[in-house]
């Protein structure tokens, strides 16, 4: 008996405790410190309370680095998921026409996903470089006035919604992809009987509703990637100018590891962490729903 | 109909060259030659193409160090992982221990935590220990991979315990029933998991950035900031060079192993 319990604590034993020393301790912790004023380095700490929460929705630099993510967010999600899902109807389609082409197509899209995304952000940068940047250029053989993609205020923000799109569109479209390949020819014939028999209202009557776990699933998934969004901003930007492409994850860091507001920075991972549960615990109540009422 | 299938391949194609763009600038401007860069006539591709932008990456920065820095970093958080979590997926799977569903449970409830929540308790710890700056602050924390665990758990738990059993009537030890048994038929998802964490961690700049300011310890993707950041403008050329060499392992292992890239990164949803 004493030898079965030595077994599994061989097996089993180092995986809890890494998973507690490296995942559970450190949540308890980050949770204890958001009520803290510690700083890295210092010899002692006090309790404030919920002041560093208070700074963070009450000031002028955390209620902006909140707002963008929301903006960052409700450009990425809704404009990524809905090209994820065109490409993928373009490709299921295509996949019966033109196989070969279909492949390379969504090989293409893919690539963003796979890419180191800093190194892509440095092309992208030079891209969108004021003087030596290629989009510039064309944008002048159109006719259009050049411009600050990164350095104008009014504009980093949706330079980098863009790019976040870019980024994800290929993951979404392979989960449709996916989602489009579970739909039985069966119910499109079935449509077709009562007259949903193209464009739209196949889709509308056949394509859509069938689609919706795997919908919820790519909201959920580019929501949740939307407000990590970090490697860009760090690349490009570091939340400037002004703070203007500030963003929840880039303050944690600045916060955090420039300044060395430890307790700061962990009332914006609170939050974080909060926000991202809260997703998650719709996904899960939105699941439930849809499966009491079949 | 005909044309609708016409214009809605039209417009995916003009999507994709969209999609290519950055890859294709990243690869043309570091085949260009300096003054083809630093030009106000700038084209898309270069007309005298030259690789001596990376030569001078190669010989003359410290790209292949960041290389190998990422190839010694995440192979060895590979290793760590498979080495903890093999067994015990096994053991979650194929044995009945007290707290096996506890640990589960425990598993499951630790999917949820991203990376980013655990990170300024794990730097205050580390740089109590003194581990800030060493190749051990960007490996040891990734040890513990709640997403290898369930991962590995599940496809476990698909092998016949018949099987199982059979291995042990042989007087095979279960440490030896765990790797020789169910690692090599968990292969699959093993490889799937493989390259999902590979990707992450050659990918990742968050902790890298955190846990080293040593130039001599950077992973890829810090390491090319380090570059950007020291030049003075002027090496846009070997920049790209080196950003391109960064790229090329995980591209090429994508267009190789297609199939299992986009099911490693495509399966493996919610944990990137």
């Amino acid at each position: 008996m004493r030898n079965r319990a030595l077994t599994d604590l061989v097996l089993a034993g180092p995986a809890a405790l890494v998973v507690i020393l490296f995942i559970f301790l450190p949540v308890a912790v980050v949770f204890v410190l958001a009520f803290t004023d510690y700083q890295v380095g210092a010899r002692s700490a006090n309790w404030i309370g919920i002041e560093n929460f208070a700074t963070l929705f009450g000031s002028r630099q955390g209620r902006n680095a909140l707002l963008n993510t929301v903006v960052y967010a409700g450009i990425v999600i809704p404009a990524s998921v809905g090209l994820g899902l065109l490409v993928a109807m373009g490709l299921h389609r295509l996949t019966d026409i033109l196989p070969r082409l279909s492949a390379v197509l969504r090989t293409v899209y893919f690539l963003p996903v796979a890419a180191t995304l800093v190194a892509m952000a440095v092309s992208w940068q030079m891209l969108l470089h004021p003087s030596l940047g290629l989009i510039n250029t064309w944008m002048s053989v159109l006719g259009l006035a050049p411009q600050q993609w990164l350095s104008d205020r009014g504009l980093v923000l949706y330079t980098l919604a863009a790019i976040g799109i870019w980024q994800s569109v290929g993951y979404n479209m392979v989960l449709f992809l996916a989602g489009l390949a579970t739909i039985p020819t069966a119910l499109y014939d079935a449509a077709a009987v009562d007259g949903a028999d193209r464009g739209w209202s196949r889709f509308w009557t056949v394509t859509w509703p069938m689609l919706g776990p795997t919908t919820l699933f790519v909201v959920i998934v580019t929501a949740v990637n939307a407000f990590r969004v970090f490697e860009t901003v760090a690349t490009m930007t570091k939340g400037g100018p002004a703070f203007a492409s500030d963003t929840i994850v880039y303050a944690l860091y600045r916060e955090g590891f420039v300044y060395f507001k430890a307790g700061y920075a962990s009332a914006i991972t609170v939050v974080f962490f909060l926000a991202l549960l809260l997703l998650t615990a719709l996904q899960i109540m939105l699941v439930e729903r849809r499966v009491h009422y079949r | 109909m005909r044309l609708g299938a016409v214009i809605s391949l039209g417009l995916i194609a003009l999507g994709a060259v969209m999609v290519l763009l950055p890859f294709v600038w990243l690869v043309s401007v570091s085949l260009k030659p300096h003054a083809e860069i630093f030009t106000t006539e700038v084209a898309l591709l270069p007309t005298r193409p030259t690789l001596a932008n990376y030569w001078t990456a190669l010989t003359e920065t410290d790209i292949p160090r960041y290389l190998l820095n990422g190839a010694i970093v995440t192979g060895s958080i590979l290793v760590l992982q498979l080495a903890v979590t093999v067994p015990a997926a096994y053991a979650m799977a194929h044995r009945r221990f007290p707290g096996r569903r506890l640990m589960f449970g425990a598993v499951v409830a630790a999917l949820l935590v991203p990376f980013h929540v655990t990170a300024i308790p794990i730097f205050l710890g580390f740089a109590q220990l003194r581990l800030l700056d060493t190749y051990a602050a960007l490996i040891l924390p990734f040890m513990a991979s709640a997403f290898g665990l369930f991962l590995l758990r599940q496809a476990f738990s698909q092998i016949p315990a018949e099987l199982i059993d059979a291995a042990r009537v042989d007087g095979m030890s279960e440490m030896g029933i765990a790797w020789r048994i169910a690692f090599p038929l968990g292969m699959p998802t093993v490889i799937a998991f493989a390259i999902f964490s590979v990707t992450a961690h050659w990918n990742d700049l968050f902790w890298p950035l955190i846990a080293t300011t040593d130039p001599g310890l950077a992973t890829p993707p810090r390491g090319i900031l380090f570059f950007r950041d020291q030049e003075s403008g002027d090496d846009v050329g070997p920049l790209m060079a080196g950003a391109t060499l960064i790229t090329v392992p995980l591209i090429l292992g994508f267009l190789l192993a297609q199939k299992r890239f986009t099911q490693g990164l495509a399966n493996t949803g919610l944990k990137k």
